[in-house]
């Protein structure tokens, strides 16, 4: 027979594995301790994080909140033994200031003006930015962010908006929370209406934004959103009667006319009938965050638009058209945005007609939109060249004229394509649009000179940059992560 | 049977210029000629109008008027004597100086950066997102001024060295100042086009250096050769070594080099090379800002390359350094390189942010001092726009051209 004295006739259960393999000894093995170089550079990194945390954290938690000038904050400093040039932060002039950094010199009683503008911009983008939330959410946003704002001042018009948009607020709100989806999701197809689309609050607040910033006659938005609706309607009357291309170009004189010559007219007119007017605010009392985010809203909004316009244009096959486009394009990206803005501080007033005199805040826009459209180009024109020859042939096998091509076929994936760096170009845009402080303008960077300028804050550095660096990080990392969370969103291709 | 006849000839009709498509492109090509020349000449007569209205007809004359400011921080001999033109120039030097010093710093701390962002080592990869994040999400005109702040703060005044025994380099909140290299038996300087002096020691220590990394590199593909030859690779690192070393130290030897140190004399140092905190802050600013962006470039050009290609070098028996120099850096390269340029042109252009901190650039000389001077702001910008442009074309011109050269040989 054999030897073996002992065969096993069961399995053994399966052990815990070894306590330095897992949890968090194992963790912390796995990716800071694996070897001798790792663990030093772990320890390294741990001293250099402790350091910069120990010089840092009592700077920033010092109590000086509610100082009213640098030597007051010395002095409480002082009472607590601290002494010397980093003993604490100063932040009774973040207290005592951040509204300025915020809004600049735009009139007190009006700061309602620029956060109704802010918040109503939310709600427009929306729409665009996320389409997980329903119609009704976003109405019902709108009527409560109008009924907010509307407690702010008072008056007869005040009155009935407050009502109108509080009921409404109320009624969505019922809805919301009564309806449930699946509910919902029935009635719509037994035939019940839907709310309009929300893109229309969208399509109307480039008009409804200046004129809450700047005030004046509600007339001269109306009268320029009518432009849009007069070129329309030339544009399908001449288009149906004589051909596509005149009406094009009878729809775009019609319009051009309008704003030219009779625009100003009409709202002067219809001012005197019926006077729908706000208290207008100067472009130089702009300043502080409003003016970064007004410049780099306008510049992102134009230059999406025009910078795909400059892309086709790059891509087409029409010579002429192509060398304007290129030439472009290369020009604004071979000149640095400070050389463009110096153009717009002094030499774009020289460029119009003699006797125009159009405010530096709008001349500081057209820049940087021009500025920020010829990068959007480059960007767009990257997404239409990685498309596969394949999908221009695809559209073109079925019939699909160039614009329709390039509507339903080729923008939608190039698009899609370039997000990453379309994102970036609004986070660099926005970025930029500190360097309006270098021709005088109050952007946040500017008023921070200012402020210093003050003899109660002369010397106060760290706090006034820190607080203007942390809210730029603040806007342009959730920008990021945006456009992130958009690439996931739109992921259709196999991983 | 039938017989076919040739359609019937068409002539032509005016409306074939919109609805043809033969004929269309034409069209529309030569109505947008039409309106961007109508818009050219628009702004020329606007221009031109409005000039003579102020009374300033446009002209260059004034370039070679004296300028009459200072420059604190200049490569080339200038004075407050000197034209406007030279100033423009001196400026343009300074653009340069700090464009390239940059590049330089920016791509060495970009590499180390991206690299370690991949590290396995899970707290060194974390801080190095950090620093990407926190560099790449705030303006570089506040780090700009943010670390002109931090010099002119924390550094001591130069008083501060009083009797003490300084270092080679002296930090003070006026600048830094390293020691400057001079030559005992110079051979002078040597003029070019009597508009400024270029040192003839430089050159021949230049010449001398270059000479010997081309032999350097000679002797590398020999030993290419015979390792693919005969399969054995002779040690050349030595020769290499020496071939680059031996003749530079020779020569300096012979030109009688030793290093001036900054001494204080008075309020302030002398001697010594003087780096200003302006300098200094645009140059490190502006390395730290792009280098935030050249480390996600580099880390994506190494995450590109498939997991493969590193497999199947170390089944080759390659060593990591070998894998990382001979595989994965010239396959990464290609899909570095482009978005590189693109930093490099951005860090030149904001360069032109060097004014919010007082170095004289060319934004600062031409742009800036004398654009407020002589009130020519049609002039000036025309030529500080033409500067930038020609310095980006020639950017991209010559990184195309190594673009092109590491490219994919397709056949």
């Amino acid at each position: 027979m054999s030897d073996i004295g002992f065969v096993r006739t069961e399995m053994l259960p399966e052990q815990a594995p070894p306590a330095s393999a897992v949890g968090i000894i194992g963790w912390c093995r796995a990716n800071l301790f694996s070897g001798v170089v790792n663990s030093i550079m772990t320890l390294l990194s741990l001293y250099a994080v402790y350091a910069v945390l120990s010089f840092f954290l009592p700077w920033v938690f010092s109590p000086t909140w509610n100082a009213g000038s640098l030597n007051e904050c010395r002095e409480i400093l002082h009472a607590q033994g601290k002494e010397g040039h980093f003993a604490g932060a100063c932040w009774g002039v973040i207290r005592e200031r951040w509204i300025q950094l915020m809004f600049g010199f735009y009139p007190k009683e009006l700061y309602w003006r620029p956060i109704l503008t802010f918040a109503l911009l939310f709600v427009a983008v929306i729409p665009v930015l996320f389409n997980m939330i329903s119609r009704r959410m976003n109405w019902f946003l709108l009527a409560l962010v109008v009924f907010l704002a509307t407690l702010a001042f008072s008056g007869i018009m005040a009155w009935i908006l407050m009502i109108v948009s509080g009921l409404g607020a109320l009624y969505l709100a019922y809805t919301l929370v009564s309806v449930n989806k699946t509910d919902r999701a029935e009635q719509l197809a037994a035939g019940a209406k839907r709310l309009p689309n929300p893109l229309m609050f969208t399509a109307a607040f480039p008009f409804i934004f200046p004129w809450l910033l700047w005030g004046g006659s509600f007339w001269l938005p109306i009268g320029a959103a009518l432009g849009f609706v007069l070129g329309y309607v030339a544009y399908t009357v001449l288009a149906r009667s004589i051909g596509g291309l005149v009406g094009l170009i009878g729809g775009v004189v019609a319009a051009a006319v309008w704003w030219l010559f009779l625009v100003g007219g009409f709202a002067s007119i219809a001012e005197s009938i019926l006077p729908l007017s706000i208290e207008a605010v100067q472009s130089r009392k702009f300043g502080g965050f409003m003016l970064s985010i007004t410049i780099g809203v306008v510049a992102i909004v134009g230059s999406l638009p025009l910078g795909i316009v400059l892309a086709l244009g790059r891509q087409s096959d029409l010579m002429i058209v192509k060398a304007l486009c290129v030439g472009f394009i290369e020009f604004i990206r071979g000149v640095p945005l400070i050389t463009l803005l110096f153009v717009a501080s002094t030499l774009l007033n020289v460029f119009m007609p003699p006797g125009t005199n159009f405010d530096i805040i709008l001349r500081v826009l057209i820049m940087v939109t021009l500025f920020a459209a010829a990068y959007m180009a480059e960007v767009v024109r990257g997404g239409l060249a990685a498309l596969p020859t394949g999908q221009y042939e695809g559209a073109d096998s079925l019939g699909l004229n160039y614009w329709q091509a390039q509507r339903l076929v080729i923008m939608p994936q190039a698009l899609k394509i370039s997000i990453p760096g379309i994102v970036s170009t609004f986070i660099g845009v926005f970025k930029d649009t500190t360097l309006v402080s270098i021709i005088g303008l109050l952007d946040p960077l500017g008023l921070s000179n200012a402020i210093r300028a003050d003899a109660n804050w002369n010397g106060v550095v760290w706090e006034l940059y820190g607080f203007i660096a942390l809210l730029f990080f603040v806007f342009c990392f959730s920008m990021s992560r945006y456009s992130m969370y958009l690439e996931r969103k739109l992921q259709t291709g196999h991983k | 049977m039938t017989t076919l006849t040739d359609p019937p000839k068409e002539s032509f009709q005016l409306s074939m210029l919109i609805y043809d498509t033969r004929y269309r492109s034409m069209t529309i090509q030569i109505v947008a000629l039409i309106g961007f020349m109508l818009l050219i000449g628009m702004i020329i007569s606007n221009t031109a109008q409005n000039l003579a209205d102020l009374g300033k007809e446009p002209s260059f004359g004034f370039l070679m008027e004296p300028a009459g400011y200072d420059i604190n921080q200049r490569l080339i001999e200038y004075t407050s004597q000197s034209t406007h033109l030279r100033a423009a120039f001196v400026g343009l030097l300074n653009t340069l100086l700090v464009a390239f010093m940059g590049c330089i710093a920016a791509t060495i701390l970009g590499v180390i950066i991206g690299v370690l962002r991949l590290s396995k080592n899970w707290l060194i990869a974390q801080l190095m997102s950090v620093y990407v994040e926190f560099f790449r999400n705030v303006p570089v005109l506040l780090w700009i001024v943010f670390t002109m702040a931090i010099l002119i703060e924390t550094l001591p005044a130069p008083r501060v060295f009083k009797g003490v025994e300084t270092g080679s380099v002296v930090f003070t909140n006026r600048g830094i100042y390293v020691p400057e290299p001079l030559f005992a038996r110079g051979l002078g300087d040597f003029s070019v086009f009597g508009a400024f002096d270029v040192s003839i020691d430089l050159l021949v220590i230049l010449a001398v250096l270059f000479g010997g990394i081309y032999a350097a590199r000679k002797v590398k593909l020999r030993a290419d050769k015979t390792q693919e030859a005969t399969g054995d690779r002779p040690t050349t690192w030595h020769i290499r070594l020496g071939l680059i070393v031996v003749p530079t130290v020779a020569v300096l030897f012979a030109l009688g080099f030793y290093l001036g140190y900054p001494e204080l004399k008075g309020f302030n140092f002398k001697g010594g090379t003087h780096m200003r905190n302006s300098l200094i802050a645009l140059w490190l600013a502006l390395s730290l800002y792009t280098a935030a962006f050249i480390a996600e470039i580099v880390r994506a050009g190494i995450m590109a390359i498939s997991h493969g290609q590193t497999e199947a070098a170390a089944a080759l028996g390659l060593r990591s350094n070998r894998i990382m120099s001979l595989v994965v850096l010239p396959q990464a390269l290609r899909v570095i390189i482009p978005p590189l340029i693109s930093n490099y042109l951005n860090l030149t252009k904001n360069s032109s942010l060097a004014i919010a901190v007082g170095y004289m650039d060319i934004t600062g000389t031409l742009g800036g001092i004398t654009l407020n001077q002589t009130g020519r702001e049609l002039e000036t910008l025309l030529l500080l726009m033409l500067c930038y442009l020609i310095i980006s074309l020639s950017i991209s011109a010559v990184m195309n051209w190594y673009n092109e050269s590491v490219k994919l040989k397709e056949r």
